[in-house]
């Protein structure tokens, strides 16, 4: 049951002059939801986008169902297919509809053909409750609607982990909702998921353990329910201080 | 607001509110001037001996300069793409030999360039080509290449047409001028557009190819349209080649007739003629590409005619 499918060794990685993450060790089993929480600065989007190598470390390893991510030259192609993204900036594609954002890769990648690719993205935007968005643009729609499209977009994909880098961050408040509905549900079919977030409320409703990242060190990690309730280190209660209304 | 534009829809509902001073001052003078001009010239060429005579010798040159224009385009095209795909590589062999062509050649006027490529690297590639050809003939296991050893070892660098070298001299000179806009064209998309399509597990080809050149492509259109324009009245300088493009038999037919002015305005109007439809058909092209879709549809269009002339040849073959 507590598979391990994402290895995180002494991980280090810094930007010129500043120490983005430092030795950072960390494992994620199959079908568990952790919540990556912290300051802002605090290394939680690098150390996700190092998962799926958007970024290079440093030092340490990071194993992702069995492919060495940290090698000089992983199986990057095969590796990201398996890894599913979800953006800040929801980074669709602009120039295509709604339904060739999905149908892409999956024709390129999956190879599946044209029909077969169009069936599995109406089946996903019906999941995210956007079949009627099919034939337009991205510009067309409302923030919430555009990164419901990109977690269909990813699941397309038949990813076996996701990532989301905090997806409701650049979103108004009553979209927020939409969003960790759609996150909500795919966490309750037992999808392997990494959250990078602020929403403290999906946090408690949807993941296993929380994770507190400050300053590029992993200060505290745990189930959801204790960190929540007694979190141990100073620095976690004074962040939730802060936060907590 | 209304001032400038004349045409607007609220204009048109009440025509009577525009003052004739305002609707005069408005129209395009400048174009009316150059088509009074025009028609003149045409007037001149029917009914005028000299102008009749100075067209008829000029206008098959109009031929050379739009296919050496076209095609050094096309090419250009094709160099810049690479070129400027290398410039922006993290490989630092890639980026450093692609810097090296743009800073160069950028550097240098371009009848340089054209009189440099004609006399100078076209006759090393044939050099070499006879080299490699010599090579092929003197190496007994490589005798099932021995037609094209001889070919190669044979090719004179006299039986390469100026053409040939003007098409290539300003290829080389233009692709520079392309990459550079290929390359601001591709910095021009957010990172964030490469990295979701990687995290899709698309290589760096594909990502280009589907995601990040159909939507560069509409950002680069308009400075593209432009170089291709420039292009055509850069072609007047592969006279100096004495390809009889229309600049160069606008040269032959003065000092054949010694008639100056005839022959001057003619060549005048035969350039401005193409690059003022030129320019009409560039801005007509970038209303049509406007909407994304109709990009990634030509783009494809392009791939999948590509792939057919391919396999085709190789059939053939």
């Amino acid at each position: 049951m507590s598979e391990k499918i994402i290895e995180i060794r002494n991980v280090s990685k810094s930007f010129k002059h500043v120490q983005a993450l430092s030795d950072i060790s960390l494992d994620v089993n199959r079908g568990e939801v952790v919540f990556i929480f912290g300051p802002s600065g605090g290394g939680k989007s690098t150390l996700l986008r190092c998962i799926n190598r958007l970024e290079t470390v440093d030092e340490g390893e990071i194993i992702v169902d069995g492919i060495r991510v940290t090698d000089a030259k992983p199986d990057l192609d095969s590796l990201r297919a398996e890894v599913g993204m979800v953006f800040q900036l929801f980074n669709l594609f602009p120039h295509i509809t709604v339904l060739n954002n999905i149908t892409l890769a999956q024709e390129l990648i999956r190879k599946r053909d044209r029909a077969e690719a169009c069936e599995i993205a109406m089946n996903l935007l019906k999941r995210v409750g956007l079949p009627e968005k099919a034939d337009a643009f991205p510009d067309q729609l409302s923030g919430g609607q555009k990164q419901r499209v990109a977690i269909a977009r990813a699941l397309a994909m038949n990813p076996k982990i996701m990532l989301f880098d905090e997806p409701t961050s650049a979103l108004d408040a009553e979209m927020i909702r939409e969003v960790l509905d759609v996150m909500m549900v795919l966490a309750q079919e037992g999808m392997t998921m990494v959250v990078v977030s602020h929403e403290m409320g999906f946090a408690k409703a949807a993941s296993d353990r929380m994770i507190f990242l400050a300053e590029g060190k992993l200060i505290e990690q745990g189930p959801t329910d204790e960190i929540y309730a007694h979190p141990k280190e100073a620095r976690t209660k004074a962040f939730f201080d802060q936060i907590l209304y | 607001m209304s001032e400038s534009n004349p045409n607007s829809a609220y204009k048109r509902k009440e025509p009577g509110i525009v003052p004739v001073s305002t609707r005069l001052k408005n129209l395009p003078w400048w174009a009316l001037f150059l088509l009074f001009l025009g028609v003149l010239l045409v007037y001149a060429i029917i009914n005028r001996e000299n102008y009749r005579d100075a067209f008829e010798f000029i206008a098959p040159g109009l031929q050379v300069t739009l296919t050496a224009s076209v095609i050094a385009f096309a090419i250009a095209l094709v160099v810049g793409l690479i070129m400027g795909m290398g410039r922006i590589s993290s490989n630092p062999i890639t980026y450093n030999i692609a810097t090296f062509y743009v800073e160069v050649v950028r550097g240098i006027p371009m009848i340089v360039i054209i009189i440099y490529v004609a006399f100078v690297l076209v006759p090393l590639v044939v050099q070499g080509a006879n080299g490699l050809g010599n090579l092929i003939l003197e190496t007994n296991w490589l005798s099932f290449l021995k037609g094209f050893g001889t070919t190669m070892s044979t090719l004179d660098i006299t039986q390469i047409d100026p053409l040939v070298r003007a098409i290539a001299g300003l290829a080389f000179g233009y692709g520079a001028y392309e990459a550079e806009v290929f390359r601001a064209g591709i910095q021009s998309i957010e990172r964030g557009q490469m990295e979701a399509a990687r995290s899709l597990g698309m290589n760096y080809f594909q990502a280009m190819r589907h995601v990040i050149l159909p939507q560069a492509i509409r950002v680069i259109l308009p400075p593209l349209g432009n170089d291709l324009i420039a292009m055509l009245k850069d072609s007047s300088l592969i006279s100096v080649l004495a390809v009889r493009d229309l600049t160069q038999l606008g040269k032959l037919n003065r000092s054949r007739t010694f008639r100056t002015f005839e022959t001057w305005n003619t060549v005048t109007y035969l350039y401005l003629s193409m690059t003022l439809l030129g320019s009409m058909g560039v801005k007509i092209l970038e209303k049509r590409l406007q909407s994304g879709e109709a990009i990634t549809t030509s783009i494809n269009n392009v791939f999948r005619q590509l792939r057919q002339s391919l396999t085709r040849k190789q059939v053939i073959d």
